[in-house]
């Protein structure tokens, strides 16, 4: 059975229609690729699965049952885990805190609960060592490295025990070797039955982590292949639209 | 420190067998700057720096100036501005602002005071004016959060509005009579407990409440990290809306409680009451540290930038310079303040 199921997403502001009829479904431990143009709808479909508008039509269903998400907490609550391209950090938070935002550990002196600051920069700090990022859970992430920002932001997925992890251009702004690390950590969650939903640009990165890749071209997918059985050239057709569709 | 942490990186790199848990737990506790170093960075320190300097310079002006009577008189002033100015950082925090406390004090002043007058006790006089003050803050939260609107321009409707409603309700009257508990009212607010005025017991422990707030309360983080990132924090969870207008409720509730501790130590009520009181107290908060762009909040600002503000008026009088030149003075440490914090923040960078 299918993880998260897609069926006929679609999405119009007004006369645009971002999204049409979009199928996706995505099994356990399963990496896709999510290419496609500027303007393609990838970011649109993202902001659909993560609860940040709904479908004006189609439904999305998580091991079968249908769901509704009318916010962001909703689709986390089911499971789902965002890493948003801008990264949604509070600059003003040390890397700690904007890990466990909204989610902090308290500890209770009968009826007074209070922030439970060792514990949540332990679990940081081990969450950040499994990254390999040598980000210190106690900095401040204003004074933080584009890669030691993403260390945090991917840091947070791994707080809960996501199903489905969406990461929407994880690798754009970090260095080789960050870069590396963050494939290295898909292909973690992919070995502990992790579904992981990549948007990038970045083809080789696509290649070497996704088992599959769905092209989208003006809101439709023109394509869904296994990554074995497609090449880079017949990708960049399929987004610029040199190939219709495959 | 950060030798250890490079040739961490260099082992690393040539062995990866290196214990990578052992490097990064010795990173992890690591902070960049110790406790002292962390407190001389931020804002209050040097204003409160400030205060001693312009107290030292103050003992050799005017032998007046250490006496216990023109302390006590001091602290007394600064803490009815420092309460609200309390509620007012966590305004600030969230990028807001609010004009209304000055008016609200007065509307505040008037409803404790009418209470009171009718011959209710000292109780449902303290319930009337913070429920006053909770319903104003309720309603600027809500215009604020729900109906997205500007801070500033609700906050001074509210500042028009809420004296208006002042003066209808009193008739344009003083109240100078107080019912049965006009004593203990005039205690709370006019006497003091060893040595320190009442007010100023209320001020301390209110500042310690406030500190414990900001840092070991999920409300004090989720207030900071929504000044520092709204969207990032709606994104993680944190009800932004309510929380927004339970901040406006707060500082309301400051005022409100500033306004009784200042009625029982005039021993009148008028409603022209904290006219302008909004400026101090926002000059008192953003010399304490608060930045107007928000994400920033100090317990201890409060206090130390009213008790600045409070410190430059005593001292003027005191050196025997006209009370004209108040304003100007407190205008210039206000703009000082925030010169010296964007100061400090290109340097930290």
């Amino acid at each position: 059975m299918s993880l998260i199921e897609l069926n006929g997403i679609t999405k119009s502001f007004g006369a645009i229609h971002a999204l049409n009829g979009v199928d996706l479904s995505i099994s356990p431990g399963e990496a896709v690729g999510l290419m496609g143009d500027n303007g393609a709808g990838k970011s649109t479909l993202m902001k659909v699965i993560a609860g940040n508008y709904p479908p004006t039509a189609g439904t999305i269903k998580i091991e079968g049952e249908e769901v509704q998400f009318s916010q962001p907490v909703d689709a986390r609550n089911a499971g789902i885990e965002i890493v948003y391209q801008d990264l949604a950090l509070c600059d003003n938070l040390t890397a700690g805190a904007n890990v466990f935002l909204g989610r902090e550990m308290k500890k209770r002196f009968g009826p007074i609960s209070m922030l439970d600051y060792s514990s949540m920069y332990r679990r940081a700090g081990e969450l950040f060592s499994e990254l390999k990022s040598e980000t210190r859970p106690r900095d401040l992430v204003r004074q933080m490295s584009g890669g030691q920002r993403q260390a945090v932001a991917i840091a947070r997925t791994r707080l809960s025990d996501p199903k489905l992890v969406l990461m929407d251009e994880p690798t754009a702004a970090i260095s080789v070797r960050q870069v590396a690390e963050v494939l290295a950590l898909i292909k973690r969650l992919k070995d502990t039955g992790h579904a992981v939903i990549l948007v990038s640009h970045r083809m080789p990165d696509v290649f070497e982590v996704c088992d599959r890749v769905a092209v989208l071209r003006r809101g439709t997918k023109v394509a869904d292949k296994n990554i074995k059985e497609t090449s880079p050239e017949e990708v960049t057709g399929l987004i610029i639209g040199a190939i219709e569709a495959a | 420190m950060t030798d250890t942490i490079q040739n961490g990186q260099e082992k690393s790199a040539q062995n990866s067998n290196v214990d990578h848990a052992a490097i990064d737990d010795s990173i992890t506790l690591r902070q960049e700057v110790s406790g002292f170093g962390a407190v001389i960075r931020t804002q209050p320190f040097w204003v409160f720096m400030a205060i001693l300097a312009i107290g030292l310079v103050m003992t050799f002006v005017s032998d007046a100036f250490l006496t216990e009577r023109n302390m006590f008189n001091i602290t007394r002033n600064f803490a009815f501005f420092g309460i609200m100015a309390l509620g007012m950082s966590a305004v600030i925090c969230t990028a807001g602002i609010d004009l209304s406390v000055g008016s609200l004090l007065g509307l505040c002043a008037i409803t404790l005071g009418l209470t009171m007058q009718a011959g209710w006790g000292i109780e449902a006089g303290f319930v009337v004016c913070m429920l006053t003050a909770a319903i104003v803050g309720l309603i600027n939260g809500i215009l604020i959060a729900y109906l997205k609107m500007a801070p500033f321009v609700v906050t001074l409707g509210m500042l028009a509005m809420a004296r208006s409603i002042a003066m209808v309700i009193s008739d344009n009257k003083m109240i100078y009579d107080f019912g049965p508990d006009m004593d203990l009212f005039e205690w709370i607010g006019g006497e003091s407990m060893l040595g320190v005025p009442n007010v100023v017991w209320v001020l301390i422990i209110l500042t310690a409440v406030f500190w414990w707030v900001w840092r070991y309360s999920t409300w004090g983080r989720w207030v900071i990290a929504i000044g520092g990132n709204p969207q990032a924090a709606k994104l993680a969870g944190i009800p932004v809306e309510r929380m927004i207008v339970s901040v406006y409720v707060v500082c309301s509730m400051c005022t409100g409680l500033a306004a009784f501790m200042f009625i029982g130590y005039t021993g009148s009520a008028t409603n022209g009451m904290g006219v302008t009181y909004e400026l101090n107290v926002i000059a008192a908060t953003v010399i304490g540290g608060a930045n107007l762009m928000g994400g920033v909040v100090y317990a201890l600002g409060a206090p130390i930038g009213a008790a600045l503000v409070e410190l430059i008026r005593n001292s003027l009088l005191l050196a025997g310079i006209p009370a004209l030149w108040q304003q100007f003075f407190v205008g210039l440490f206000l703009i000082l303040a925030v010169l010296l914090e964007q100061i400090r923040n290109r340097g930290g960078k």
